[in-house]
């Protein structure tokens, strides 16, 4: 653990400035574009980056960060444009190539090898193979150097995810880069982790390193980065100056339009408690999932409560419980909905009793991208009386339910009777979101509504879900969009390696003390810290 | 080099193209092979394809040589939409055929005309068992069910040697390996057509094949059941949020396909044999592998596919007799044929690309 | 005598040791080959084809290794080059073997071939006990160097790794920079040539004529085997003496008038088969040995 004082970030931000050279850039591209077929993933990207400079590119999800990052790192080519690297021209074929000229990537999904070790995916990593008692000896300085602890003979399943991450940038140092591009590191990362990630950033930049830090969590940018460019639809929209411009501003840049504000809760007033869960604990089925721990949880008619947290803490466990996807009479003490135990009720089971149910996931688990949305309906509508009559499906009863939805619901689809994965992100999620809120649910549990949903979908859907619990529906909300559920949530509670933290309602908490909670802080000490 | 790239939407025409393809395709290869081997193609063809359709005798033994194929391979199909691999239909139809010739034996003096029904009945409880085994692992265990129902297969076969060689011998088949006659009751009829007669070796088991096909593809196109088998196949988890329970799901599919296979095994030896003899199928229980591909996965197609498989089949004994090519040519056929089919299904999905020759990029 | 029933047990066992640990070697790289019978069957009739032919064993056992690489790549072809399905296209590939290896084996039935001679001088063998460890083939010798040399292969050299990891994440292989198409064409090649090579030992040593199907479930077993080892080469020596042993009960009891009737012996490795199937899937440890890409067809979008 790394501990900084705000003197020593400020004594590195100076070193950077100073070290920032003023001609050529390391890396420029001009007029860099890629095409998959006809659609435009980057369209003429002007973009530069100087040494020592830490740089931030910012869009939303499907901007083309990804897109223009990979042809840097070598793994797509452009289809057309140049790359610049300290003022040559440049050809990169592979990520080879990229690490030969010096850049290396950091992946938002990790590209290790869960069941090797640290030592087997380092060497996997590097190009010219060193002999292992020397290659260990490396690993350790190079660690010590950047301050980054870890044993090179653990297995990568055994790591927390901070760790494994570390790992990943280990990886990179070994081979002395001069970019480094990191992609959406902090997604992953406590409030806390991704402090002790920025000192080790700084650090690099003050060596004359530069970063290419990918994000679209506007905060951060401004924080650590000293340029940005912000993306959107493929295009660049501007490059700044991270310490010039406000995040509204940014915001404004990533999206294009004011941000819409989402309609106000009027506030249900009632003191139905309509879902009781207690003494809910669910054992870890595999090494890689979260135990649940005793959890307790109420929900009142026409709230909306949140649960935060990083991902990997308990959430998919939670939301199969409560789905039904688990079920167990032993590990749960109460489980009750509008007061019946539902504890060994199947999905479908609790659908009919007037619960719905939403789980973060599009492809393949609310929906299935190779099926039609005819086919998507009848998902979870199987054993709707009017759908399907001794199980033969009534085909026009299936078709008007549907189009009611794609009416209700805004979902813009390309043709009559489309396959779900021909619809945009945005659009599907509003279809699925429509296909449950239809029926009227009494109870409605969902993750991650909003997850890669462009921000006109988002504001309906959020919107949709305020309607349903100003109606009278108890509302669970699982998110890692702390922005989300401060929007959403009445109480919001943290979810931490399988334990829930208290209510607490959403006017006395700010992201920090939720961070605090997120990266394993109890109540009690949080209270002590903030008193 | 190539590379593949998913598409968009599947033009209509390459659902009906790609098996037509695949046929030419093999035949044109099969004309390769004969040549290199020194055959006559023109003739191997004229015995493969023309020969089993040229009297309507023929034409209806063809039907009844693809009546296994259609049962069993109507039963695939549904186990491999739901991407469950039923690797060990030869043995559940062997087992089928075992607990029905079991009843039949032992009512030797029988008059009565229930015998027949309870012999299906028993000979698809017995293939469904033989299929439970390996489904019960696989959803308890995560057993691999490909390599039990393989196994499995050999068991069955090895069982029915010893039964028929040891404890049901005939007294009175002179030491060949053989079994009583079933009673006259145990035996499916030619079909007797008003008027003509019976055709070549037509039989009624033939118009349950039939039969089997269509109520399997009604069920699949109308039935929530029918979706479910799709779900399945497609992903678990979106099957278990629908809350439909896997287990139960993939052992009753399993169970559906090795009862059919069964009934088959019942049938072949009913409506051919009478009697139980240690080879009572020919590999049926994998070629219908073939026929379930042929027919895109689709019952009703299974018909039209297990058709063609026994002209194949068919045409493998004729060019046999007539020209000398050993049987085992039609295995190298089956296995083209498949090998293209399969390729036609990535054909249908990706559209290839290739990778442009210089990887530099012009400039602007 | 026992140390003839070592040494059948030891013979009997090789050519599983050879296709095991050439599918090993598949598997790890992510590829699931079900069409080891069909490769097999090729390389027994190729090799005894061509020893007939020139009276050459030497010929003979190369001949089994080449056609069960062109086998393979013909496999190779459609799994990795189209992405079809592994399971289906293995099964098309044993259907394929058989009726071919069936087909250019009809002129050979019948026919008879010397064996292959043993490495060490015949007195050797009278040796009690030991002897029979040093009556065996130039090939039963070969396959125990072979499994070593896999194992350092996969374990100690940057290579292995790489093919270890493509079975473990072909994505993240593929963001590193490594070609895991190459790596499991590679794989796929040696798997067939090892499937090629245990072929051609059936008719060159174990019993030397041709007959279709020869193998006779052989193929299926090694599948088995690599399950039962783990995916580890030290444990499919173990496992194929073992399975080696059952099949020669079957021949022992019957040899020695035992009632129990042939066919129970006769499907003893079969349910053997099954027994350590639901053995190692219950010990709950298999899964994460598995390389957990295996049977993922690899696409890559350039």
């Amino acid at each position: 653990m790394i501990k900084c004082s705000f003197i020593e970030i400020e004594i590195f931000k100076k070193k950077i400035t100073k070290s920032m050279k003023p001609h050529f850039a390391l890396l420029e591209s001009r007029d860099i574009s890629k095409s998959f077929g006809s659609f435009v993933a980057n369209d003429k990207i002007n973009f530069n980056i100087l040494e020592g400079e830490i740089h931030g590119l910012l869009g939303e999800n499907g901007a083309g960060k990804s897109t223009f990052v990979k042809m840097v790192y070598g793994l797509l080519e452009p289809t057309m444009g140049a790359f610049f690297w300290n003022g040559n021209p440049i050809k990169i074929r592979g990520p080879q190539e990229a690490r030969n000229f010096g850049i290396g990537m950091v992946f938002q999904h990790f590209s290790l090898f869960a069941t090797l070790t640290v030592i087997e995916n380092i060497e996997l990593a590097l190009s010219d193979t060193q002999a292992m008692p020397e290659l260990r000896k490396t690993i350790i300085e190079k660690s010590e150097e950047f301050g980054i602890s870890v044993d090179p003979d653990t297995y990568i399943r055994d790591l927390s995810v901070g760790e494994q991450q570390r790992v990943e940038i280990l990886r990179c140092l070994l081979q002395n880069p001069k970019l480094l591009i990191m992609d959406e590191p902090t997604s992953v990362l406590t409030p806390q982790e991704s402090e002790q990630l920025f000192v080790i950033l700084n650090k690099l930049a003050a060596t004359g390193c530069s970063v290419l830090f990918i994000s679209h969590k506007l905060k951060e940018v401004k924080e650590i980065t000293q340029r940005a460019t912000i993306l959107r639809r493929g295009r660049v929209v501007d490059t700044v100056t991270s310490s010039k411009v406000s995040t509204e501003q940014l915001a404004k840049m990533m999206v294009g339009s004011d941000p819409q504000n989402v309609k106000p809760k009027i506030g249900f007033k009632s003191n139905d408690i309509l879902v009781q869960i207690s003494g809910l604990c669910r054992p870890a089925d595999t090494p890689f999932s979260t135990p649940l721990l005793d959890i307790n949880l109420d929900v009142k008619a026409g709230e909306i409560v949140g649960i935060a947290g990083i991902a990997g803490n308990g959430q998919s466990e939670l939301m199969e419980v409560l789905t039904g996807e688990w079920r167990s009479k032993d590990s749960i003490e109460v489980l009750d909905v509008l007061g019946v135990d539902i504890r060994d009720y199947s999905p479908h089971k609790r659908r009919q009793m007037g619960i719905g149910f939403l789980p973060e996931e599009r492809n393949g688990h609310s929906a299935v991208m190779d099926m039609t949305l005819t086919e998507n309906t009848l998902l979870t509508n199987h054993n709707n009386p009017e759908v399907q009559k001794h199980s033969i499906i009534q085909n026009d009863n299936l078709e008007k339910l549907k189009s009611n939805i794609i009416h209700d619901y805004d979902v813009r689809t390309p043709l009559q009777n489309p396959l779900a994965s021909s619809l945009s992100g945005g659009n599907l999620q509003k279809f699925v979101v429509g296909r449950e809120i239809i029926k009227k649910p009494s109870v409605f549990f969902v993750a991650q509504p909003t997850w890669g949903v462009d921000i006109g979908a988002t504001k309906f859907i959020r919107n949709a879900l305020i309607d349903l619990a100003n109606e009278g529906c108890g509302i669970i909300v699982i998110s890692q969009d702390l922005e989300e559920l401060f929007e959403l949530a009445d109480s919001i509670r943290v979810l931490f390696r399988g334990k829930l933290s208290d209510r607490k309602p959403v006017k006395e908490l700010n992201s920090n003390k939720i961070g605090l909670l997120m990266g394993g802080e109890d109540d009690a000490s949080l209270a002590k810290e903030h008193s | 080099m190539f590379y593949l790239t998913l598409r968009k939407k599947t033009p209509l025409i390459f659902r009906v193209s790609v098996p037509i393809a695949s046929i030419l395709l093999t035949i044109l290869f099969g004309v390769f092979i004969f040549s290199l081997l020194g055959y006559d193609s023109g003739k191997a063809l004229y015995h493969f394809f023309i020969s089993p359709l040229s009297r309507i005798d023929r034409i209806a033994d063809l039907f009844v040589k693809a009546c296994p194929l259609m049962i069993v391979g109507t039963g695939l199909v549904l186990c491999f939409r739901a991407n469950i691999w039923n690797i060990g239909a030869e043995g559940q139809l062997i087992m089928g055929a075992v607990f029905a010739g079991g009843l039949a034996l032992s009512f030797p003096d029988t008059n009565s005309v229930w015998l027949l029904p309870t012999m299906a009945f028993l000979s698809f409880i017995g293939g469904g068992l033989w299929a439970f085994l390996p489904s019960i692992l696989k959803v308890r265990l995560r057993t691999n069910e490909i390599l039990v129902s393989l196994m499995l297969t050999y068991v069955a076969s090895l069982f029915l040697d010893w039964l028929v060689r040891g404890p049901w011998r005939s007294p009175t088949s002179f030491g060949f390996p053989l079994t009583n006659y079933y009673p006259d009751v145990g035996l499916i009829s030619k079909i007797n057509f008003p008027g003509i007669g019976t055709i070549g070796q037509l039989h009624w088991g033939v118009f349950i094949a039939i039969l089997v096909c269509l109520l399997c593809w009604f069920m699949m196109q109308k039935t929530v059941f029918g979706f479910q088998v799709k779900l399945v196949g497609d992903s678990h988890k979106a099957f278990r949020y629908s809350g439909f329970n896997e287990s139960k799901t993939t052992m009753v599919l399993f169970i559906i396909s090795g009862g059919l296979a069964g009934l088959a095994g019942m049938i072949e030896v009913s409506a051919n044999i009478g009697q139980l003899q240690p080879n009572i199928s020919f590999g049926y229980g994998f070629t219908a592998i073939i026929v379930a591909f042929l027919a895109r996965l689709n019952p009703a197609a299974v018909i039209l596919a297990g058709l063609l498989i026994a002209l194949i089949e068919m045409g493998g004994d004729s060019a046999q007799i007539s020209l000398a090519i050993p049987k085992v040519v039609t295995g190298v056929f089956k296995g083209i044929l498949l090998f293209l089919l399969l390729a036609g299904e990535t054909l249908t999905k990706y559209q290839i690309n290739v990778k442009p020759r210089h990887q530099s990029v012009p400039n602007d | 005598m026992i140390d003839a029933l070592i040494l059948t047990i030891l013979m009997t066992s090789v050519p599983l040791v050879l296709a095991a640990t050439g599918e090993l070697v598949v598997e790890r790289s992510g590829v699931l080959n079900l069409g080891l019978e069909g490769m097999m069957l090729m390389g027994a009739v190729s090799a005894f084809a061509l020893t007939y032919a020139t009276g050459s064993l030497f010929i003979g056992l190369l001949a089994g290794i080449i056609s069960g690489a062109i086998t393979a790549a013909i496999f190779g072809f459609f799994v990795l080059g189209l992405a079809t399905n592994q399971v289906a296209t293995g099964l098309a590939l044993t259907i394929f073997g058989t009726g071919l290896s069936g087909l250019i084996g009809s002129e050979f039935v019948g026919k008879a071939i010397t064996g292959l001679p043993t490495l060490f001088p015949k007195h050797f063998a009278d040796i009690p006990f030991i002897g029979a460890f040093l009556s065996l083939d130039i090939v039963a010798y070969s396959s125990v160097i072979i499994v070593f040399l896999v194992w350092v292969f996969l374990f100690k050299t940057k290579t292995g790794l790489i093919l270890r990891a493509s079975g473990i994440s072909h994505d993240s292989a593929h963001s590193l920079g490594y070609s895991v198409l190459k790596v499991r064409w590679c794989a796929v090649l040696f798997g067939g040539m090892m499937a090629g090579l245990s072929g051609a030992y059936l008719p060159l040593m174990l019993t030397p004529h041709w007959s279709e199907g020869m193998t006779s479930g052989r193929g299926w077993i090694a599948l088995a085997l690599v399950v039962f080892a783990s995916w580890m080469p030290s444990r499919i020596i173990y496992g194929a003496i073992l399975f080696g042993a059952v099949t020669i009960m079957q021949l022992a009891g019957q040899a020695r008038g035992w009632t129990i009737p042939p066919q129970f012996l006769s499907s003893l490795p079969y349910l053997a088969t099954i027994f350590v199937l639901i053995l190692i899937s219950s010990r709950g440890t298999a899964k994460y040995l598995a390389p957990s890409d295996l049977t993922q067809p690899f696409i890559s979008t350039k």
